[in-house]
């Protein structure tokens, strides 16, 4: 706008020259293609920029325009990354001058200055980033500033719009309202133009005026007071507000309406905040407060169960949250993975393939199951669906710390004297660390009241080769005599 | 009555500075969906404090169990009180975006019931707006420390952003003004919002993808600025925090006898604010912005960054032609942006006084520290003893009109 315009050096229009001249006409607004189309003719002829005239909107003859006429005859432009953009940006602006100095920049690059958009402290480049950003501001306060106002036609909910742009951007603006507003019918109407979005697809039509849209709409006044609530009148700064805002955008924005009445009153209200006694408080007594955040905390593991129960899973697919299992006091407490297919389906810890294992091996080593706890560290099912199987997926290390809390309360709830982390995700749970378990076998402390104790898991049994699973299944069950001993020596 | 509310609980939420819609990833609305996120987020419109509208920004009651000094809301507080359902709230956020008011909904509340029923009420506004209107605008949640972690967990599948207040910068001014907090509870809580973050971020889910911020109270206890810049460098630091906001203390209506009677003048706000910035966006270190202040407070009249280069005279002027990048930054007058400029142009020209000129509109701050390929601060601008006073911002007021 007025303060870009200066002293670029435009080459003059030839004067002395006798060069031909060449009279160049674009359409009203934002001619983009037509910009193109001439750009690529008059750079292939090798025409510099002093020697072309461009005109806006006055194309003598038939729809006389470059975009309708030469569009196909000349071959594209090849210019650097960035070009395009800029020229996106700035053929919107109002400025007469935009075309030319657009192709002033087009034909620098192409005679050999093919990098002049780094030097931003060209004055050509420099008043063309001007201009780029005059739109990108010009655009950002239309997405910013505009205002829908509800109608309805026959049932369907509408929302229109009186916006009046600085530049012509009607176009490029309306995107951002299409990836916004998808689900709603909404028009802006601008005085140069109006579009049109019904949830499927965008329509460009004529100008509109402001009595066509709606002259008010329920939820103005609601808008208003939130508006006035929000200002704080201790902090005034009109300079600061009327820079952001500048005051044209006030008349088709409904809150403006109570800036003078907030100004006006600011200054007493700060002084009467000021000036007020502080008044003696009404109560001060923090043992409530303390007590509710005492009281809040799940008091059983019913209480806790039930929470995790209504839980929803962090990775969606899951039946249900599969709860811990066993006599609360139990010695032994184990910690699994996850529930798997099977585990989902029942509801019910250990009770698929692997669980199966475990509950064979525990037997072998003497451990009653029924008198321990199982559970685990994540508490909902995490596939993928092949065909009409559901594989089993390992739960990330975010998954596991999301559930860690509940895993925490729930031991504390059953307060067993032996925990056994089965596998390394039960490690993960138990110690926030991930360590492998062929190092940590045996004995461990998981720096709490309870001891500790790392194995394998049952699953990894199940997928070992034929020839590995004998060797691995009686260290697993010689685990297990170990845990059984120590429970038993904790007991004592 | 719900515009009764509305006035009510909009005026309890205005204290807290932060109302910004940005850092969350680019998206927009599917079929049938209602919302997007730009990534800078929008203003939607500017009251006369200068500030800027972006979210709707309400308590869902400002009833409360806690009884922080600083706060309008306080238990032994004489304001008048109101609370929003759920579905009040999910209305008026829809209603409002419907009509293009603003970017989404920063929804903060007092301690009612207990701190867990606070935090689920929250989070059932968030995820109805998600689930049953198909919202993709931003939220923004102010958790609660108090509340069961597990709380945290699930408010975050759902909010662009969380936030909790540090609000007092000291233990000893917390137990003074915020008997109720703990400042143990808050550090962990943010910590556990700051390690769910990252993990998220790592395994490509969804968990407040827009990070976490803080706001802390600046001029309600006698903590310096230096003290208030090492607290942030060590939030930034320590929780992986997106912002510290920093809020003079207000005045308040109804306030407590145990607060200072003057609030603190708002240009010591906005010095903080560039304290902040040095550190995050020009390589300062929290020893170098401590060695822009006097005694430990910024001063009025010079920006931070003025200040620590007429202390540090010496190591100017600097050739902008070819002094490194991180010797730029420290240029007063040359933002970041400036200063990537100059270091591309400068690969195919040699910058001259006017191209400078070009890359910054603060070059009269600028020019006794630099040099050009035609100009050099001459008579030793740079070492004039009234360089300070050329330099300072005229003294106005900025607290008021």
């Amino acid at each position: 706008m007025g303060h870009e315009s200066g002293s670029v050096p435009l080459p003059p229009a030839a004067s002395a020259d006798t060069g031909q001249l060449h009279p160049t006409f674009l359409g009203e607004g934002a001619d983009l293609a037509g910009f193109r189309a001439a750009a690529r003719r008059l750079a292939g002829d090798g025409v510099p920029p002093e020697r072309v005239i461009w005109s806006i909107g006055e194309a003598p003859g038939l729809f006389g325009t470059e975009a309708a006429t030469r569009a196909e005859s000349a071959p594209p432009l090849a210019l650097p990354r960035g070009v395009a953009d800029l020229i996106g940006m700035v053929v919107p602006h109002r400025d007469p001058e935009r075309y030319a100095l657009l192709y002033a920049l087009i034909w620098r690059i192409l005679r050999g200055e093919r990098r002049l958009l780094e030097v931003s402290s060209d004055p050509l480049v420099h008043r063309l980033e001007r201009m780029r950003k005059t739109i990108a501001r010009d655009l950002h306060k239309m997405h910013a500033f505009l205002r829908f106002r509800r109608t309805e036609e026959s049932g369907v909910e509408r929302f229109v719009a009186w916006f009046e742009p600085d530049h012509h951007i009607l176009a490029a603006a309306a995107p951002f309202f299409v990836g916004r507003f998808r689900s709603l019918n909404w028009t802006i109407l601008t005085p140069e133009a109006s579009a049109h979005w019904d949830t499927a697809h965008l329509t460009f039509g004529p100008p509109g005026r402001r009595e066509d849209a709606p002259s008010s709409d329920g939820f103005e006044a609601g808008w208003r007071d939130y508006y006035e609530s929000t200002f704080n009148p201790a902090r005034t700064n009109l300079t600061a507000m009327r820079a952001e805002m500048p005051k044209k955008y006030w008349r088709n924005m409904p809150e403006t309406a109570a800036i003078p009445g907030l100004v006006r009153a600011a200054a007493t209200r700060t002084q009467t905040m000021i000036e007020r006694e502080p008044q003696k408080p009404i109560k001060r007594n923090p043992a409530r407060a303390v007590a509710a955040m005492a009281d809040q905390a799940p008091d059983s593991l019913e209480a806790l169960n039930a929470i995790i129960k209504r839980s929803e899973p962090l990775v969606p697919g899951a039946t249900q949250a599969v709860l811990g299992e066993g006599s609360p006091g139990a010695t032994i407490a184990f910690v699994g993975e996850q529930p798997g297919d099977q585990e989902d389906r029942q509801g019910r810890p250990f009770v698929g393939p692997a669980g199966q294992l475990l509950s064979r091996a525990l037997e072998e080593a003497g451990i009653v199951r029924a008198d321990s706890y199982l559970t685990n560290a994540v508490k909902h099912f995490k596939f993928e669906e092949r065909g009409k199987r559901r594989i089993h997926q390992k739960p990330t290390a975010g998954e596991v710390s999301h559930y860690r809390w509940w895993l925490e309360r729930e031991l504390d709830f059953v307060a067993p004297k032996l925990v056994v982390a089965l596998g390394a995700t039960a490690v993960l749970a138990l110690t926030g660390k991930a360590i492998p378990i062929t190092r940590a076998r045996g004995p461990a402390s998981f720096g709490k009241a309870y001891d500790g104790f790392i194995t394998v898991h049952p699953s990894y049994l199940l997928r070992l080769p034929d020839e590995a699973k004998a060797d691995a299944y009686a260290a697993f069950v010689a685990d297990l005599r170990r845990v059984g001993d120590l429970a038993q020596a904790l007991r004592a | 009555m719900l515009a009764k509310k509305l006035r009510i609980l909009a005026d309890a939420a205005k204290y807290d500075a932060s109302c910004s819609s940005s850092g969350a990833p680019k998206r927009v609305a599917g079929k049938g969906e209602l919302g997007s996120t730009t990534g800078a987020g929008i203003c939607h419109a500017y009251t006369p404090d200068g500030r800027c509208i972006s979210l709707l920004k309400i308590l869902l009651t400002n009833y409360c169990l806690f009884d922080c000094a600083y706060c309008v809301n306080r238990r032994s507080s004489n304001v008048q009180r109101a609370a929003f359902t759920v579905e009040e709230v999910v209305t008026l956020t829809v209603e409002f975006y419907k009509r293009n008011y603003i970017e989404g909904l920063f929804l903060s509340s007092g301690i009612i019931k207990s701190p867990d029923h606070t935090m689920e009420l929250l989070t059932r506004v968030a995820k109805s707006l998600r689930r049953d209107h198909g919202f993709r605008g931003y939220i923004h949640l102010k958790s609660i420390p108090e509340a069961s972690p597990w709380l945290v967990e699930e408010a975050g599948l759902y909010a662009d952003r969380l936030s909790i207040n540090v609000e007092l910068p000291t233990e000893a001014s917390l137990e003074r003004l915020a008997p109720e907090k703990n400042g143990a509870v808050i550090q962990n809580a943010m910590q556990q919002i700051g390690a769910r973050i990252i993990e998220a971020k790592a395994e490509k889910r969804r968990f407040s993808p827009a990070g976490q911020s803080t706001q802390v109270i600046v001029g309600a206890d006698a903590t310096t600025d230096e003290a208030l810049i090492r607290k942030s460098a060590h939030l930034y630091g320590s929780f992986n925090l997106k912002r510290v906001y920093y809020s003079a203390f207000s005045p308040i209506p109804d306030g407590s006898t145990i607060l200072p009677l003057k609030p603190p003048p708002l240009q010591r706000e906005h010095r903080l604010y560039q304290g902040d910035w040095l550190l995050r966006y020009y390589a300062f270190t929290p020893d170098d912005v401590a060695d822009a202040t006097e005694n430990g407070m910024f001063a009025l009249d010079v920006d931070p960054k003025l200040a620590w280069a007429l202390k540090h005279r010496d190591r100017f002027p600097i050739d902008v032609n070819v002094a490194d990048r991180e010797m730029l930054l420290r240029v007063p007058g040359l933002g970041a942006r400036a200063v990537d400029k100059i270091v591309r142009a400068r690969r195919h020209t040699r910058l001259r006084l006017d191209d400078v000129a070009r890359l910054t509109s603060a070059l009269k701050r600028a020019r006794p520290f630099l040099i050009a390929a035609d100009y050099h601060p001459s008579g030793g601008l740079t070492d004039r003893l009234d360089l300070r006073a050329r330099l300072a911002d005229p003294p106005k007021q900025l607290s008021l009109f």
